[in-house]
């Protein structure tokens, strides 16, 4: 009787919430799918249904931007881990009060736009540009830029999303216990042993989130490859907006938009289920 | 002819900046002891078991496991292992997995690995159906054994225990003290045990050592720590007790504040002579005190008011104010009752043959 009324309850509290996901995140979803098996070129959903755009994204090319944004997203997020292990590793078991000032850093870069802080890399990187005017000025030597090329996109990638693995792997370093790393040791395990059998397994709700994030952002992601990238590689952002602005298809742009939400929600799916979320979000099992 | 110690330590320092936890300590341990170090918070003895595992750097001194000196060796490959106060089971290996964690490290085969697990649930009295499940899924008493199961599968030169009871309740803390104590003659292994309850130690030790600010205040078997405590601070630590302050007298007799002394003549024939001037401190037991009737004697008595009585299931505890304000305490089986009202007065008396002297306390 008290459980039909508590769910009851709790139907009704979660209502308001659930009224605004289906109109603010669904709706639009479904929009967009009815939109990616209209013909081309309309701007009504009024039409016979057919997959014309679909088969338009293997015709002509469009895959290599889907491969190349799915791509740079696994880099730079394999980059990420890298460099983020030692350092939440850092906040999380060693470096005390002075984590606290490396989020606060972290999150400020956070303050100032996305694409203001990719034209300062520019601005930074171009030639006669900081380093390189600079150089140049004092010494009479120059180099190249590194701009407009894949390897300064996954930078840009690294360096944008680098908030979003810190984060998520701190917390789950942080779920490591002291003590089973101790016990580890004294039973005779290595340090490289140890980060494989207890840091890696135990962290892993973290790692999971935070890469995900980082993918899934990173996947998506379109002002690096523009601003830092030049365009060396089209990524399936860039195809999207394009198809939807100066293509003037909806279709098209609404086709590729499926396929990357369903490539990108089956990950995070397939990832969400095989992690702990209540053990990351503090709440007992 | 006595066997070489399996642990010597030899002036062992160990300083936290300015603070210095242990100073200079020397312990011989044998080769299938159970010691226990046993010590209130902060006596150092956290800080001598995780030098002893490796898990901190002696300041000074030196650590030997028989011919090899171990104290610059790291926790991972010292021939010992620990029982921690956590357990610090890992909770993402089945219990198989936890057990045979040690043998995986050294690559022994996954079937070797499997048997000797199932011989160590044999051992620690787990059904086989154990090996999968989660450690989640054990109790308190459970998750005790598998962490004793893991730690003998790494088959330890000596296994540290760092206060596994402690946080059981008092029911399964009895049972599994006489099963560990069990454990240590099934194993013949060397255990050294650290714990605050000298209720533990006493139950399962050999030896026990008290610890007392960074230092062993008394090293011996149960009985002689019990009876023969050398310091005011071990005869406390050792549970209930009576302590008088004494001095020697010009006669070679003893002389004390609201106790009378019929011993004087022959207390040299008991080891309970003082220099003249120099004072001691003269203990009894609870249970070797007597009440007196009017017109029995004892060697010592003493006369106060009772106070209070406490049922302690077999026995009864009874407290007496002594007229020089002090409170004793007194304990009885229940057939021997001392049955007078609260607020009596009381005669109390016991004998040279229970009572010790702790000098210069």
């Amino acid at each position: 009787m008290m459980e039909r009324i508590d769910r009851k309850l709790g139907f009704l509290s979660a209502l308001p919430l659930g009224i605004i996901l289906v109109l603010s995140f669904l709706a639009p979803m479904v929009v967009v799918a009815l939109f990616s098996i209209m013909p081309p070129k309309v701007f009504d959903l009024a039409h016979i249904p057919n997959f014309a755009a679909y088969s338009v994204f293997f015709d002509q090319g469009y895959y290599k931007s889907l491969l190349w944004s799915l791509g740079m997203a696994l880099a730079s997020t394999a980059i990420l881990f890298v460099i983020c292990w030692p350092l939440a590793y850092g906040m999380a078991k060693v470096f005390g009060r002075f984590s606290l000032i490396l989020t606060i850093a972290v999150v400020m870069s956070l303050f100032v736009s996305e694409n203001i802080r990719l034209f300062g890399w520019v601005l930074t990187l171009m030639k006669g540009g900081l380093f390189e005017g600079h150089l140049r000025a004092l010494t009479g030597i120059g180099f190249d830029s590194p701009l407009y090329n894949t390897g300064i996109i996954i930078f840009g990638l690294v360096y944008v999303y680098l908030p979003f693995m810190l984060f998520p792997l701190a917390q789950g370093i942080s779920m490591v216990p002291d003590d089973a790393r101790q016990a580890a040791a004294d039973l005779g395990a290595t340090r490289w042993q140890i980060l494989r059998q207890i840091d890696l397994p135990l962290a892993a709700p973290g790692i999971m989130v935070g890469s995900l994030l980082s993918f899934v952002l990173a996947a998506g992601a379109l002002a690096e490859s523009k601003i830092l990238g030049g365009q060396a590689v089209i990524v399936i952002a860039d195809d999207i907006e394009t198809a939807f602005t100066f293509g003037q298809n909806w279709p098209l742009g609404a086709a590729l938009s499926m396929i990357l939400i369903v490539i990108i929600g089956g990950l995070a799916i397939f990832g969400v289920n095989r992690i702990d979320l209540d053990a990351i979000m503090g709440r007992k099992r | 002819m006595q066997s070489q110690p399996i642990l010597r330590l030899r002036n062992v320092v160990k300083k936290f900046g300015s603070f210095t936890a242990l100073h200079g300590v020397d312990l011989d341990i044998e080769e299938g002891e159970f010691f226990t170090i046993v010590g209130p918070s902060g006596s150092g003895k956290s800080t001598m078991i995780r030098l002893l595992v490796g898990m901190d750097e002696v300041t000074d001194g030196e650590i030997w496991l028989r011919d090899n000196r171990i104290d610059q060796t790291p926790a991972n490959l010292r021939p010992t292992c620990m029982v921690f106060q956590s357990l610090a089971l890992f909770p993402h290996m089945s219990v198989g997995q936890n057990i045979e964690f040690p043998l995986k490290l050294r690559n022994s085969p996954p079937a070797d690995r499997k048997k000797r697990a199932l011989e160590l649930l044999d051992l620690l009295r787990l059904p086989h159906s154990y090996y999968d499940k989660r450690i989640s899924q054990c109790s308190g008493g459970e998750k005790q054994r598998v962490a004793l199961a893991r730690a003998l599968a790494f088959d330890p030169e000596i296994l540290f225990f760092d206060e596994p009871l402690s946080a059981l309740d008092y029911r399964l803390r009895k049972t599994l003290e006489k099963e560990l104590k069990s454990l240590h003659s099934r194993t013949g292994k060397t255990f050294v045990y650290i714990t605050h309850s000298l209720e533990e130690a006493m139950v399962m030790s050999d030896r026990i050592a008290i610890m007392k600010e960074g230092q062993f205040e008394q090293i011996s078997v149960a009985d002689e720590i019990y009876g023969r405590p050398v310091s005011r601070f071990v005869a406390e630590f050792m549970g209930e007790v009576n302590l008088f302050e004494i001095e020697g007298t010009t006669t070679g007799g003893l002389h004390g504040k609201g106790i009378e002394i019929h011993v004087n003549g022959d207390a040299r024939d008991f080891g309970l002579a003082l220099e003249n001037g120099t004072t001691g401190t003269l203990m009894v037991r609870p249970e070797y005190v007597r009440f007196l009737t009017s017109s029995a004697t004892a060697d010592f008595v003493v006369r106060g008011i009772l106070r209070a009585d406490y049922a302690l299931g077999s026995r009864i505890q009874y407290e007496v104010e002594t007229s020089a304000g002090q409170i004793l305490t007194i304990e009885k089986l229940r057939e021997d009752r001392f049955d007078g009202p609260e607020g009596s007065e009381v005669i109390l008396g016991f004998d040279t043959e229970n009572v010790h002297l702790i000098r210069g306390a």
